[in-house]
């Protein structure tokens, strides 16, 4: 009795052989790639480290580079340890937040809209980041097209101007009670769908990831360093 | 030939080993896959929507090989590196120069570490996009969240092993936004309050020192060997065994 012949449509294979074979020839196709990577580049080593020669510019790995990009636009405290922090949780919150059954288990993109462009931008937004960081930024994080050249010197003089307090304070008010506002207003029973506390802190998620192009927004086009100074810290 | 084969297949050490016939039988394929350890972690039969490569890219699978590839060329690399301040970046032109087949494990080790980064990027993306982390799949996704935050961290740590310029000041300037950690970092907001200072924050306790040093290089390489390889391995685990349990690859209801 061979086991093709007894061929019973109840939409599942045998993983023997019909997965297997596709993860061997995948893991086949991975190796021979890996390989010809590590054959044809090696991997780079620099001269010994010595903490008397700062290197200019001190690049994170590439895949932290992102944030350090941010560093332009925020301090320390926002951009390395805040914002990781946020897009952890939030990633992590995501199918709590995301409670609509609908596309589940295929690609769909009609009926999933607003979740779709709100991660699909937060993703292009971390591979942009990274981007830059990685290929356009050069000594002193200023900024060089691929084709410029390094050794001339960018002038990184810039002036930049903070929000007053009460400029500072009526913007973030504004943008964070229209944003927690609008998609209830304008999307009827999306409260009460959601929930309060889901709706509440889905919308913090997307307001302070849009937050992030606001302030990068504000400071190339605007020149503005901080929206709001306290003596402790600045945002 | 045919009776020596059967000789083969019919002696006790081999029955011991296989415990099922290869005739193409539905239940001999059932066998092969839940009577072998390493084929158990699928169920006998897949969906055929799971089946279809442009599902998912096999970018999971594919991650898991890389952190399979990272282990092996890893632990061959152990071999030739002391994590001392001293033999370090010896070690690493040693490798480069005079070990066999030294430049290609090495090679193999970084580029793969890359690849694994970047796969378990696309995997996030792969899962997102087909609506994989609805329920019930909701808590292995966030168990995936910590698979990438622990890929980040095996990545970062190795990064600082091989001490040239590269390395240590990628560090130094990773390890320092750590230092703006509000309440607990030495530069971050408020860190006066508890009394934090530089030789008492959470950067020193990573560093195990006020700048990147012989402690940090240890610590890094304790924490890229072992820690955080062995917890990879748990959650990975957890990872794979909850596919199954919530109802193997998804697909619509």
């Amino acid at each position: 009795m061979e086991a093709s012949e007894k061929k019973i449509d109840d939409g599942y294979e045998f993983v023997m052989p019909h997965l297997v074979i596709k993860e061997l020839i995948a893991v086949i196709i991975a190796s021979a790639g890996l390989l010809a990577w590590s054959l044809l580049a090696n991997a780079p080593l620099l001269s010994i480290a010595d903490p008397n020669k700062t290197e200019n510019p001190a690049k994170a790995p590439w895949y932290f580079v992102g944030l350090q990009e941010l560093l332009v636009y925020f301090d320390p405290w926002i951009a390395g340890v805040t914002i990781p922090t946020i897009i952890i949780v939030g990633l992590m919150l995501l199918p709590y937040l995301d409670v609509r059954k609908t596309g589940a288990g295929q690609y769909s993109f009609r009926p999933r809209m607003p979740e779709v462009i709100f991660f699909v931008f937060g993703f292009a937004m971390w591979i942009i980041l990274i981007l830059v960081g990685q290929f356009l930024r050069g000594p002193n994080w200023q900024f060089y097209w691929p084709w410029e050249d390094w050794s001339v010197a960018k002038s990184a003089e810039e002036t930049l101007a903070n929000m007053s307090s009460w400029m500072g304070i009526g913007f973030l008010i504004l943008y964070f009670g229209v944003g927690f506002a609008l998609p209830a207003l304008l999307c009827k029973g999306l409260f009460r769908k959601m929930g309060s506390a889901r709706y509440l802190t889905a919308i913090a998620l997307v307001l302070l990831m849009y937050g992030v192009v606001v302030k990068i927004v504000l400071r190339l086009v605007f020149n503005i360093r901080y929206i709001l100074t306290t003596p402790w810290f600045n945002i | 030939m045919s009776r020596n084969l059967k000789k083969v297949t019919e002696s006790q050490l081999w029955r011991s080993i296989f415990r099922h016939k290869f005739s193409d039988t539905p239940r001999n394929r059932v066998l092969t896959v839940v009577s072998n350890f390493f084929l158990h972690l699928h169920p006998p039969k897949v969906h055929t929507r799971g089946l279809k490569i442009r599902h998912t890219f096999c970018l999971g699978g594919l991650t898991f090989y890389m952190f399979i590839v990272e282990t092996i060329t890893g632990v061959l690399l152990m071999f030739y590196y002391r994590p001392t301040i001293e033999y370090a970046y010896l070690d690493m032109r040693l490798l480069e120069h005079v070990v066999k087949f030294g430049p290609i494990m090495r090679n193999l080790h970084r580029w793969a570490a890359h690849a694994m980064v970047i796969l378990v990027m696309m995997h996030m993306l792969r899962v997102f996009l087909t609506g994989s982390y609805k329920p019930p799949r909701e808590f292995n996704w966030v168990i995936g969240v910590t698979l990438l935050v622990l890929t980040l961290l095996l990545s970062f740590t190795g990064y600082l092993l091989p001490w040239d310029q590269l390395s240590f000041w990628a560090i130094t300037v990773g390890t320092r936004m750590g230092g703006a950690t509000p309440f607990i970092g030495a530069e971050g907001p408020f860190h006066t309050a508890l009394g934090i200072r530089p030789d008492n924050d959470v950067r020193y306790l990573l560093l195990g020192d006020t700048v990147v040093g012989e402690n940090a290089l240890l610590r890094f390489y304790v924490l890229h060997c072992i820690l955080l390889p062995l917890a990879a391995t748990v959650f990975l685990l957890v990872h794979f065994w909850r596919v199954r349990k919530d109802g193997g690859i998804s697909h619509p209801l």
